[in-house]
């Protein structure tokens, strides 16, 4: 599919726009747009979003035979596919002249520059060497593509872990990542691309051009550098003449934009470093957001099991004998006798009483007859007895119990001490049930 | 099937959902039954004797029984009678090309604008922008574009004059601007005096007094595609007394 053409509308009002140091996205002329770096779930994958430019790179590494020139030396392979899903004006699986120039451009910022040690990554000379490939994929085009894909592939790379190996004798083993902990490349440096883009014949320049501006522009420059202000390359595509000033002012302002962006990246690294290692989310999954469902799960909470029985003891202590209450709800109406044990009848009982029956159930049976006849000596005893089961239930405030799980408040063992208070709560909750 | 989907109506729907019709156990013999009849608008789509849901989006209803999705897509599918802003691709004979954002191009005839003959042409170059209705939009045809209305009046559709600046916006926001009474067209009116062309394709062309104005028009109505009202208007305030 075609792509969209750019009005004559458009044109005229970049450039008048770019005349009066005005960009569309309100920016200014050296700014960046926004570089937000994340990880996908394996090692060597990594996402780059500068602005609405979308890139994700992914290294993979395999073991081959190495060049016959130079037979003690690792491979590197770069690889950048431009996918219709970028840009409509991508073909899938034919090299335009835009994918060539991206390939050879990052080849020469990442190969060239040496900032890979490749001579590590032989196994056996002669014979066996680590082959690193960098798939480089466009996920939505709205320019600067080399900036994007020259963060993501060299983060990816950083990033990367490739398995361990050993040589005995003649035989080469391959660890899997649960037997050896796999080994991160060695890296030297971080070039990183940075781009500029005349108009008016060099009049004017901007830092980061997104995708109008690059339609409009009239030169490219791509100075790749890492922050040590050493250049890894430099390139000038379009056809302007520049002055020697404003190649000097240009290579000033990326030994800045790169300390910056060099920091962002390893600061992305160690976050993720410190996830994988916490074993939190990490990757693809931290940036999805959480689903509205799973929201609404309460988490477990913690159960601070240290001075629980002296806490328990002391409210109890504080708490009021509940010297009425007990007897008058758990008799039954005079002349009303039992059957069994947990079973209540309920004839001629109040509503209240039958709630409570559903509250008790459990611990009614014999706690009754106990209740019934009621000790107040055993009193402080018996809460001992049951404060195991305060514990299990998460807290020793039963009054938050019960808001909990207002399914199973029949679980909850009645503490004498604050049943006034709690059996009050239950009542309100169940009857807004009802 | 009626009450089924009016029931929905303003619940949002995702693709996959379906309607059936209730099958009534009760058939009534004194009263004369009226077969149900409902009209599906974009989103819906039959499928035998069920109703399927197509596209994502919020259940509208219009009495007395149509119904349509309201999504918030960015595609264009052309639709006759809807008015597009195109850019000029190609001359090829007496015809142009025209870019719409859809998946083919438009065909526009040069004598299809307002007292054009062919001796007198009219002054189109590749890259101007036009403001064009569909005539012809067919799935299997070409569609043609026409900037005259039947009775050969040109009624606001033509060349653009120069300057201004176009931008795409979403396919739902451009419905809201071009609903009457809009709210966001009257909140922007009464903050930003501009000239403003909406096309259904999703591409708006704006003009103001200044290259700052227009961008920060431009900017804000990109911006308020997924906003509620009064998040607008707090950030149109907000503009207004910021930025100027």
């Amino acid at each position: 599919m075609k792509d969209t053409p750019l009005s004559n509308c458009e044109r005229d009002f970049l450039l008048k726009a770019i005349e009066d140091k005005k960009r569309l996205d309100g920016r200014q002329t050296y700014d960046y747009r926004r570089i937000k770096i994340t990880f996908g779930t394996d090692y060597g994958c990594c996402f780059v979003d500068l602005g609405k430019t979308r890139v994700m790179a992914q290294v993979s590494c395999e073991l081959v035979a190495p060049k016959e020139n130079r037979p003690n030396e690792g491979i590197m392979f770069f690889n950048i596919e431009l996918s219709p899903m970028a840009s409509p004006g991508f073909e899938q699986g034919r090299q335009s002249e835009l994918s060539v120039k991206l390939n050879r451009q990052l080849e020469r910022c990442l190969r060239n520059s040496k900032c890979i040690d490749t001579e590590s990554l032989c196994v056996v000379s002669g014979e066996k060497v680590w082959q690193i490939r960098v798939d480089v994929h466009m996920l939505n085009h709205d320019g600067n593509l080399m900036d994007a894909a020259s963060i993501a592939a060299i983060t990816a790379l950083c990033h990367f872990r490739r398995p361990d190996v050993s040589i005995n004798g003649d035989e080469v083993t391959v660890y899997s990542p649960e037997e050896r902990d796999p080994i991160p490349l060695s890296i030297y440096h971080m070039p990183i691309s940075v781009s500029f883009s005349f108009f008016q014949q060099g009049t004017y320049l901007l830092v980061d051009p997104c995708e109008r501006e690059e339609r409009v522009m009239d030169g490219l420059l791509m100075i790749a550098m890492n922050k040590h202000r050493e250049i890894c390359s430099i390139q000038s595509s379009g056809g302007i003449m520049l002055l020697k000033e404003q190649v000097m002012r240009c290579s000033k302002i990326a030994s800045v934009k790169v300390s910056e962006i060099t920091e962002l990246i390893s600061k992305a690294l160690e976050n993720d470093r410190k996830a994988r290692k916490a074993g939190e989310k990490c990757g693809f999954a931290e940036s999805m957001p959480q689903e509205r469902i799973t929201a609404l799960k309460t988490d477990e909470t913690p159960v601070e099991m240290t001075d629980v029985t002296e806490r328990a003891n002391e409210i109890i202590q504080k708490a009021e004998p509940p010297l009425q209450t007990i007897p008058s709800l758990l008799v039954p109406a005079p002349g009303v006798g039992q059957v069994g044990q947990g079973l209540q009848n309920t004839w001629g009982l109040e509503e209240e009483e039958e709630e409570e029956e559903d509250d008790e159930d459990e611990n009614s049976g014999e706690e009754q007859k106990e209740q019934t006849k009621m000790m107040e000596e055993e009193h402080d005893e018996k809460e001992e007895s049951r404060e195991g089961h305060v514990v299990q239930l998460s807290d020793s405030e039963e009054e938050e119990v019960v808001i909990l799980h207002p399914e199973t408040p029949n679980k909850t063992p009645k503490n004498a001490g604050s049943a006034t208070h709690q059996k009050g709560a239950t009542k309100s909750k169940r009857r807004q049930k009802k | 099937m009626f009450s089924s989907l009016k029931k929905k109506v303003g619940e949002v729907l995702l693709p996959g959902d379906e309607f059936s019709y209730d099958t009534d156990d009760t058939i009534s013999l004194t009263e004369h039954v009226k077969p149900e009849k409902v009209v599906c608008g974009p989103g819906l789509r039959r499928s035998g004797d069920r109703l399927l849901v197509c596209k994502s989006g919020v259940l509208r209803h219009k009495q007395p029984n149509m119904f349509w999705i309201d999504s918030q897509q960015r595609r264009y599918v052309p639709a006759k009678g809807e008015t597009v802003i195109g850019i000029i691709a190609a001359k090829a004979g007496d015809v142009f090309k025209v870019d719409f954002g859809g998946s083919e191009q438009a065909s526009l005839s040069y004598l299809a604008f307002e007292g054009a003959t062919k001796r007198n042409r009219p002054n189109v170059q590749v890259g101007d922008l036009v403001f064009a209705q569909f005539t012809i939009a067919n799935k299997d045809m070409e569609p043609e574009l026409v900037c005259i209305d039947s009775s050969g009046r040109a009624n606001g559709m033509g060349v653009f004059g120069g300057g201004g600046l176009l931008f795409k916006v979403s396919l739902g926001l451009v419905r809201r601007l071009l609903s009457p009474n809009s709210e966001i067209h009257s909140d922007l009116d009464q903050m930003f005096p501009c000239e403003l062309v909406v096309g259904m394709n999703g591409r708006v062309w704006v003009k103001s007094s200044s290259v700052q104005q227009t961008l920060i028009i431009a900017n804000l109505l990109q911006s308020c595609d997924t906003m509620t009202g009064p998040q607008r208007q707090e950030l149109f305030r907000r503009v207004q007394t910021g930025a100027l």
